[in-house]
Parts: C-alpha cells; structure tokens; sequence
C-alpha cells in the first residue's frame, strides 16, 4: 500500500509506543478479563449480512474521519481552523453513532455503538482507505502530512458523504432516512468550507499552489475505492437501501472538477490502483489508529466515564 | 458514549402504552414552535385537569435553557416536538438539533428534571430524528433573544436541490447584519465556531467581532 506520507522511518518511536499500547491491552484482555467484564472485553465480530456491511462502510468511515481530524485539535494552522476541524470531527463522530447503532440493531446480535467502534478487530472495520492516511500536523516527533492534504481530503469526502445522504433520504429503511436527513444538513457545511480552503490554498502562493498539487497527486489514487462497487452495492441498491457507490461518481467529478478548476489546479489524471479499506483490507496505518482508539476499552473492559 | 442517566429511548419504543388518559400536544413540522402549536388532543376521563397539567408542562419547558445558548429556552430553539402528559407520567420528544451535539444528553437531563421537580415525573425523554431539526423551527421570540444576546439570528435555509442538477459548491459566504449595529457590512472569520450551531463573524463598521447562528 502507498504510503501517503513518504518515509515512514521517523514514525517509529510513535509507532512503538501505539504497538506498546495494543499489547498491553491484548496481555489484559487474556489475562484478566473474567473477572472484569469479559463480555466488554473480547473482540466481537459483526455478522456479513451485507445491509450492515453496507452501513458499516459509512459508519466507519465517518468514525476514522472524525479521528482523524480530531488529531488537528490543538495543531491547526490558525485557531479558526482548529475549531473548525474539531467541529467538523464532532459532526462526523455524531453520524458515526448513529450508524454503528443502526448497524448492530440490523445485525442482531445486541451490540452497541460503543462496542462497535472499540472492539472489532481491524479487518472487521469497512472504511475507505483513504481516511485512515495520516495527515496530521508534522512535528519533529510526528511526522505526519500537510494542512493541504487534510483540507482536500475534506472536499472529497465531504462531497461524497454529502451525496450518500441526499440519496439515503430516499432509503426505504426509516431510520437511516432519518440519519441522513440530518447528515446532509451539515454535510453541507463541511463540502463549502473545504471547497474555500482547497480554492483559497490552490489559487494562492507559489508556495500553496505547489503544496495543494502535490496533496492532489497523493490523494487522488485513493478517490477510485470511493466508486468501485460490489455485492454490497448490488444488494443495497436491489433492496432500496442506498446508492451503489459507481452511481454517484459523475455528479461527484463534476461538483469536484468546479472547486479543482477556480483553485487552479484541474481533475488529475486517472490511476489504476484501487484501495480495499472497504472489504476489510487497510493499509499500514489503520492498526495505529485502532491501538489509539481501543485503549482504553480493551485495558478497562467496559469502563465508562 | 451513551448517556450515563440512560433512558433516552428513540422513537418507537413504547412507554406509555399502560396510560388510560392522555393530553397530547404536539408540533407541525412545517410550522415553528410557539403558541401556533395544534390544539390539544385529549383521550380518556379527567380531561380538564390534563389539560391544564399539558399547558403547565410547556410552561416549564420555557424555563429549560439550552445549555450551550443558555439566552434560549428549549421551547425557543423548537427542540421540543411533542409533550404527552398522562395521570401517572409525561413523556416528551425532542429533536436533536446536530448529529453530535454534546448537549443533546445534557438537555434531555435537564428537561427530565426540570418537569420532575414540577411534579410531572416519572418523565420519559424520547429522541425523534425526522424530520430533521432546522433553523427556521426557532420561535420569533427565540430569534428576539438571540439577537438581544448578541448572536446573529439564523437567515432563510437554502431551498433543496432538486437531484438531477449539481448545484455548484458554494465559495463566497453569506452576507449577515451585525447584532450590535445592525451594519450589514460584515465579514465572516470562520464557518465554524465556539459551538457546532455558529459561525464566527466580524463586522466592519463597529469592528466587533460576533457569532452567527448557522441556517441549516
């Protein structure tokens, strides 16, 4: 898998810390979980159903999104920004809730939000690949990615999200109508304000331009995954459950085309790889995220605050 | 994640179903909140008093700030779609107004609260996500409030695209008048501000920085 942010040899001290962190909560989860809430503890497994896949692919998307744009709190560029990514991060997190709860209603087997976002094991989550690429601030102990990355990583998504929900509002299942009725309202927001950044950074200084063009060229590959259907797609379509994900490339290339041309910076040409964070298979990146997010449930089983 | 008080039921579960006699109140969602709400519907004996304890119950509901625009009451923010209230219990549905707005937990505590020390428990607090709460369910009085607090009050939300066009991706803000000049010579800072419901503004001709309720 491409590694977006280039060298990954100055990640190690973070990466051995995030692997540290993972196995003290494996050595917990085995060693003592009897006798604090096994149930909580033990990895659990969603069913492959694929109408929870198919909310899963959201769910999760929308929950290594917020994560990841959670990681700018306190290292934006500018305060404003700060706030807005972390607001953005709350939306995206507020949405995540939503579908993992309807997810584990679909599936059946009693698990709950909370459940599913903190203990499924890594190839049981289904988000895109793209947004589980580091592209936080870099620092002298984090290398990371580039505010230019982050903002027109937002676009894409934030586009693409927002046609999801203009076409779940159509969904025959009532509660994920319901879910996106809300979702695109703020959806919304988040494609204009990334839209005035990607224009505001690509159509500025030398130095911008150069920065957003390379993002592009970095990003741009991960965007097929976001198109390329399957029999999920298939079902959630035959079912009248939501879009299959091919239909909504044509309005999505021509919605980004517009901000890409006014920021100077035109589509990209096309690339044959295609990501498979959707079907279960991540990149490199996401087993850091996971060590990050699971902590704490798989160390304290069941530990509420 | 969940709420830590619990009970906070989506629609569908059913608390009531024992009750013999009910006054119900609810809201069109076409319509804002306040005293155009439908009249009353009552079911069952003793229906003077119901009556009396339903329009009580929307009485406290004005005195529940929002926790986050403590300038607002619930019932101003239309956040409150429909009290039911019963000989033994009440139940109310509200409507969250962000998918991850922190207070949604906090307001529905609050609301069981404040009806309970009213004498109207036990309260059930139910969450209804459609339709999806907007901007224009905010009362004239709400609007008022807002704009004596020092916030901008929300404008028009922008009508649906249709679906088979692509509306092109809007780049240049809204123009909004400043709550303390009433200039409309402003300038936005950023689309996102203290709260997931304000933008952040500034304006021109008073240069005071103020903060934008956001139509949605």
């Amino acid at each position: 898998m491409t590694n977006l942010t280039g060298s990954t040899s100055g990640a190690v001290p973070e990466a051995a810390a995030a692997r540290a962190a993972w196995n003290a909560g494996s050595a917990r989860d085995a060693g003592g979980a009897a006798d604090r809430g096994a149930d909580r503890a033990v990895s659990i497994t969603p069913g492959r159903a694929p109408s929870v896949r198919y909310v899963l692919r959201l769910a999760d998307t929308c929950l290594i999104h917020a994560q990841r744009l959670g990681e700018w709190c306190g290292h934006g560029p500018i305060l404003e920004e700060d706030i807005a990514f972390t607001n953005l991060s709350l939306d995206l997190l507020g949405q995540a809730r939503a579908l993992l709860t309807h997810a584990g209603q679909l599936d059946g087997q009693g698990h709950d939000e909370d459940q599913l976002a903190f203990l499924r094991e890594e190839r049981d989550y289904l988000n895109l690949t793209l947004v589980e690429q580091p592209m936080r601030r870099s620092s002298a102990h984090a290398p990371g990615g580039d505010f230019a990355d982050a903002v027109l990583r937002n676009l894409l998504l934030a586009k693409w999200l927002e046609q999801h929900w203009q076409a779940l509002g159509r969904s025959c299942d009532a509660e994920l109508a319901a879910i996106a009725g809300k979702a695109l309202k703020e959806a919304r927001y988040h494609v204009e304000h990334a839209a005035q950044w990607v224009v505001r950074l690509g159509d500025g200084t030398a130095e911008s331009a150069a920065r957003m063009r390379a993002a592009l060229a970095r990003i741009w590959p991960y965007t097929n995954e976001m198109f390329i259907d399957d029999e999920v797609d298939a079902h959630a379509e035959a079912d009248s459950l939501g879009p299959r994900r091919s239909s909504l490339r044509p309005a999505w290339r021509a919605a980004i085309g517009a901000v890409l041309d006014e920021a100077t910076l035109g589509l990209p040409p096309d690339s044959a790889f295609v990501s498979t964070g959707s079907r279960g298979v991540h990149s490199e990146h996401m087993g850091f995220i996971l060590a990050e997010m699971q902590h704490l449930q798989r160390a304290y089983p069941g530990g509420t605050w | 994640m969940s709420s830590p008080r619990g009970a906070l039921a989506l629609e569908g579960d059913d608390g009531l179903g024992c009750m013999t006699a009910l006054a119900r109140q609810g809201l069109p969602a076409a319509e804002p909140s306040g005293p155009t709400a439908a009249a009353p519907e009552l079911q069952g004996a003793g229906l003077e008093g119901l009556a009396g304890r339903l329009a009580a119950a929307w009485a406290v509901l004005d005195g529940v700030p929002d926790p986050e625009v403590p300038a607002l009451s619930v019932r101003d923010l239309g956040i409150v779609r429909e009290v039911v209230v019963g000989e033994a219990r009440t139940e109310v549905v509200l409507t969250p107004t962000y998918s991850g707005c922190p207070a949604t937990e906090v307001i529905a505590d609050s609301v069981r609260d404040a009806l309970a020390q009213a004498g109207f428990g036990p309260v059930q607090v139910t969450l209804r996500r459609a339709p999806a709460w907007t901007t224009e369910w905010i009362s004239a009085e709400g609007r008022r409030k807002l704009h004596a607090y020092g916030i901008a009050p929300p404008g028009p939300v922008a009508p649906e695209a249709d679906g088979a066009t692509v509306a092109p991706i809007r780049i240049r803000p809204r123009g909004v008048e400043c709550p303390r000049c009433d200039s409309p010579q402003t300038e936005r800072l950023s689309a996102f501000g203290s709260t997931a419901c304000k933008a952040l503004y500034r304006c021109l001709a008073c240069r005071e920085p103020f903060e934008y309720f956001k139509p949605i």
